[in-house]
């Protein structure tokens, strides 16, 4: 099916003037039809990223479903779209995780339900055309212009300390990435194309090599968001409501190590190369001491920011231990190498369904008690049976329990960093310790012991709708845990080329 | 022998018939009742319509000279003016139920906007430092006048002679260093005076003292720090339509100004230059940004922030190649439009006996009407270079052409900066989405109003998703 159809252009849009067309549909008279008109869109939009899938040739890393027109043609800007099978699991991811958001917020939002909606739809088609540009320029348009609706979600619908989360949000990611800018115009004077494929085969020397490393740290490292730059994620996680916190911590911190994927280990390998251990420091420092930052939060939000921190450490770390695992003369093949990266990328994706179904388990009990601290919560199981039993699989599945998704992508990362160093693995393997720890421990004050207060009591337990919305996500952490083939199959030519990149030094 | 042939009269027809215009409304407005006010309206506007088509109707393909070598026409001056009367019409469309509520809808206010007008297309034309001069006068003494428009308003008396006398003093020092430099050339010509630097070798000490202060009068009319000093005050003063017009076409013709005496007269002096600008630019970013965060008042706080777009405008003028001048050409076309934007929605929140011009009356906005508190999203991210608004594209083009010319540092600077400045954008979004309306009354505005502005924020949002033909135009105007 749609074979031959401007996929990506369709995924690009559809959710973009469908979104301007919820705008206009307003709130006069009932937000019942913006909120059916925005499902009907995202499931759409759903529904051809599907094609991707379908139609995708996994025997191939060369860029499929490609479009190009000129853009702007003075500048040598164009119009292009396409996905390997780096970026193609991530758009359907995002995809995946809208409709879900747009479900989350059907009977919360009260407040200006079609701006809502709407911001959520555009936010989806910036989101994909981040992951689906191939012109260094377009993308930048993409990822800047993505913050403006996250600015306006979390500062609109957020908590009552929402304008300093957001405009905090805003500073640091903006601040990170305009040097990324100047990154991307200087090298477009060295190969007279702002094409990324271009950039990829570019000769840099040492000097070049890490002033552009560092421009593109500056930007991913916001986004992931590394240790020491990770402050703003709590703020922004806490204070948005639920649909933006899932979209902040399923696919935006994504963007963050594919933008390492795509741009920095390709273009500079022999800056990253020399510079690896600054990253592998900054990953292992994420899991472990934001792991125990995470273990004395009250506020089960930031305590789940704290974990996606930890998480995300481990995809950084599986990026850049490939050198340290290729340098190592006990192996004799790149296969470490691989399982690294693709580690990494199973990981980004785990924790895009983990990390939503955490926001969400959370969204459905502030929905009903308006607290998020924990000391408010305990006995839940009592009231809410159903939705404790979901909560506890979701836990596992944050700790890394193996048969789902967590412990595949953490797995994967650990065993290829043995292969590096073993006391590198030996530091990040603690997150299973931690993070069980910190998960468990929540959910054993949140949903155990006896019934704490009145309003515990008072609790009622999944509507249809959370139900259907925390179904989908467990059936999806477990596929995925059970069964990891059809995603690691997808991504493997396209990650060999990526590590052929990595390889070759780029230096004159 | 002169005759009449020799003037070359048609291809200042614009010109000419903008005078014509402007005389004509002149006496039109003595003999109208104040109730009838509207025809010396409609009648500007009409004019300024037709002046559009006649500068249409110009298609230079080269360098046209007339009234002797004074007068120039190509396409950067046909795309400039297009550019200034436009905005002259818009602001004319966003003044009429300002004027009205303060009982100062006078004819007056037209006719000196046309005679403004007239000045910036002389100006833009110009290819003698006499006729450039004389077109800025034209176009300051005009200003002078509308900034004390509203008599009874102490702030906008103060604002006008602080105006006037720095305003004179810029003027001066411009025309001393055109004395200097005439010392040194032998003509005033534009062209000639190109001809003869070229001739001249090694540092010539006098020669610079012209270019320094012809440099400083540029800077003072720009408003650059640190001869910045007028513009807040100057802005803040004004009625708002006014200082909508002054934050308007003039950069335009400010524009022109600096291409016609710095780089097509001075181009062989663009090393001395060159070093100014950079002082200039890097101060104008730094002082107009920070001090912009300070501000509570709008008109105030779009002051600084012109100082800071124009110390970008500036680095695009540095690069001193045809990158850098039609990447500064794109700023300020785009600037222009973006900043007369931001006024005109000042100009609609104001009501009769009320100024909007608090950044607290912005509060809730989007409650009070959320089409225009998306345009004046539109319009803020547009300032603040955030894409897919056209300010993305301006700022990209100065940038790569200060890369261009290995001046990486310049670039990095001025990004930083520009993180500075999303601070004040952000806090104007801020209280527009994310506060409580403090007063909850109708936005009421006639509908011409209403298209211009809606017309004024999408095409800023249209020209970011598709800049490349003005961009192109821009290229092209420097060939």
């Amino acid at each position: 099916m749609f074979a031959g159809w401007p996929l990506l252009s369709l995924l690009v849009w559809l959710p973009i003037i469908g979104g301007v067309a919820v705008l206009l549909s307003g709130d006069k008279g009932g937000s019942e039809g913006s909120r059916r008109l925005a499902l009907i869109i995202s499931v759409a939009t759903f529904v051809l990223s599907l094609g991707l899938y379908t139609n995708f040739d996994s025997a191939t890393s060369a860029m499929q479903f490609e479009e190009r027109f000129e853009w702007i043609g003075d500048f040598n800007i164009y119009y292009h779209l396409g996905v390997d099978g780096i970026s193609m699991p991530l758009i359907i991811l995002t995809t995946f995780t809208t409709i879900l958001v747009i479900l989350a917020g059907w009977e919360v939002i009260q407040k200006r339900a079609s701006q809502y909606m709407a911001a959520f739809l555009i936010m989806e088609g910036l989101m994909i055309g981040v992951f689906s540009a191939l012109d260094a320029m377009f993308f930048y348009v993409f990822w800047e212009a993505m913050l403006i609706p996250m600015f306006v979600i979390i500062g609109v619908w957020g908590g009552p300390n929402r304008v300093y989360a957001t405009i905090k949000f805003f500073i640091y990611t903006f601040f990170g990435s305009v040097f990324m800018l100047v990154a991307m115009i200087y090298m477009y004077y060295q190969s007279g194309s702002f094409a990324i494929l271009d950039m990829h085969n570019l000769n840099l020397g040492m000097t070049e090599q890490t002033l552009i490393f560092f421009a593109f740290l500056a930007a991913f490292a916001v986004k992931v968001p590394m240790w020491p730059v990770h402050t703003w994620l709590p703020d922004a996680h806490v204070e948005a409501p639920t649909g933006g916190s899932v979209i902040l911590a399923a696919i935006m911190l994504k963007i963050g190590g594919y933008g390492f994927v795509r741009f920095a280990l390709p273009i500079t390998p022999d800056a990253s190369m020399s510079y690896d251990w600054l990253i592998i420091a900054m990953s292992l420092i994420a899991v472990v001491y934001i792991g125990f930052v995470a273990l004395v939060q009250s506020d089960m939000k930031k305590l789940v920011a704290y974990s996606s921190i930890a998480h995300m450490g481990f995809v950084t770390l599986g990026l850049f231990s490939v050198f340290q695992i290729l340098n190592n003369p006990a192996n004799v093949d790149i296969t470490g190498a691989v399982l690294a990266i693709e580690g990494a990328m199973v990981q980004m994706i785990s924790h895009g369904f983990i990390s939503g179904a955490m926001f969400l388990m959370i969204g459905v009990l502030y929905d009903r008690m308006h607290s998020r601290e924990i000391a408010d919560y305990g006995g839940v199981v009592n009231t809410m049976p159903v939705f404790a039993a979901f909560a506890v699989f979701f836990a596992m599945s944050n700790a890394g329990l193996p048969g789902t998704s967590g412990f595949v992508g953490e797995f994967m990362v650990i065993l290829a960093v043995f292969k590096a160093n073993f006391w590198i693995a030996f530091l990040a393997a603690i997150t299973l310790i931690l993070g069980a720890a910190y998960t468990l421990w929540m959910v054993k004050r949140v949903f155990y012991g006896e019934v704490t207060n009145e309003n515990v009591k008072a609790l009622k337990d999944l509507n249809q709708r959370e139900l259907l919305i925390m179904s989908i996500l467990a059936v999806s952490i477990l596929a995925l845990g059970l069964y990891p083939a059809p995603l690691v199959d997808v991504m493997h030519v396209s990650v060999d080329n990526l590590l052929q990149h990595i390889t070759q030094s780029k230096l004159p | 022998m002169m005759t009449l042939e020799m003037l070359n009269l048609s291809i200042a027809m614009p010109e000419l018939f903008l005078l014509a215009l402007a005389c004509t409304v002149l006496v039109v407005d003595v003999y109208l009742k104040d109730e009838r006010r509207n025809v010396t309206y409609v009648l500007s506007q009409f004019g300024l319509i037709i002046t559009l088509i006649l500068i249409s109707q110009q298609s230079p393909q080269s360098r046209e000279l007339a009234f002797n070598g004074l007068f120039v026409n190509d396409l950067l001056a046909t795309v400039l003016k297009y550019a200034a009367v436009l905005l002259v019409a818009v602001v004319f469309v966003y003044s009429r139920r300002y004027l009205q509520d303060r009982n100062i809808f006078k004819g007056e206010f037209y006719v000196l906007g046309l005679f403004g007008l007239l000045g910036m297309m002389v100006m833009i034309s110009s290819n003698h430092f006499l006729s450039m001069y004389l077109g800025l006068e034209l176009l300051s003494l005009s200003l002078y006048a509308m900034v004390a428009f509203d008599r009874e308003n102490p702030n906008a008396a103060e604002a006008a002679m602080k105006y006037f006398i720095l305003g004179a003093i810029a003027s001066g020092m411009l025309l001393y260093g055109m004395s200097m430099v005439y010392g040194m050339t032998g003509s005033l010509n534009i062209v000639e005076v190109a001809v003869a630097l070229d001739q001249i070798e090694g540092n010539n000490i006098v020669l610079i003292f012209g270019l320094v202060f012809m440099v400083i009068g540029l800077s003072f009319k720009l408003g650059a720090v640190p001869f910045h000093m007028w513009i807040p005050d100057v802005y803040h003063g004004s009625p708002t339509t006014v200082t909508s017009y002054i934050a308007s076409a003039p950069k335009v013709a400010g524009f022109a100004m600096i291409i016609r005496l710095l780089a097509e007269s001075m181009g062989s002096l663009q090393t001395d230059w060159q070093g100014m600008f950079i002082i200039m630019a890097v101060l104008s970013m730094i002082v107009g940004n920070v001090i912009a965060i300070a501000q509570t008042n709008l008109k105030r706080l779009f002051a600084y922030s012109t100082i800071s777009h124009v110390g970008f405008i500036m680095l695009g003028l540095l690069a001193g190649n045809q990158e850098g001048y039609s990447a500064a050409m794109f700023y300020t076309l785009t600037y222009a439009l973006t900043s007369l934007g931001a006024f005109g929605v000042i100009i609609l929140l104001t009501r009769k006996g009320f100024e909007a011009e608090n950044i607290d009356d912005f509060k809730g906005l989007n409650q009070r009407s959320p089409w225009f508190a998306f345009i004046m999203l539109i319009i803020v991210f547009s300032m603040a270079g955030v894409p897919p608004t056209v300010g993305f594209w301006a700022k990209l083009a100065v940038l790569k052409a200060v890369v261009n010319i290995d001046m990486l540092w310049l670039a990095l600077l001025a990004v930083f900066f520009s993180i500075i400045g999303i601070f004040y954008y952000l806090r104007i979004v801020k209280v527009m989405y994310f506060d409580d309306a403090l007063d909850k009354s109708e936005i009421n505005c006639s509908r011409d109003m209403q298209i211009a502005l809606s017309a004024n924020g999408l095409s800023v949002l249209l020209l970011g998703l598709y800049p490349a033909a003005l961009m192109s135009i821009c290229i092209a105007a420097f060939a």
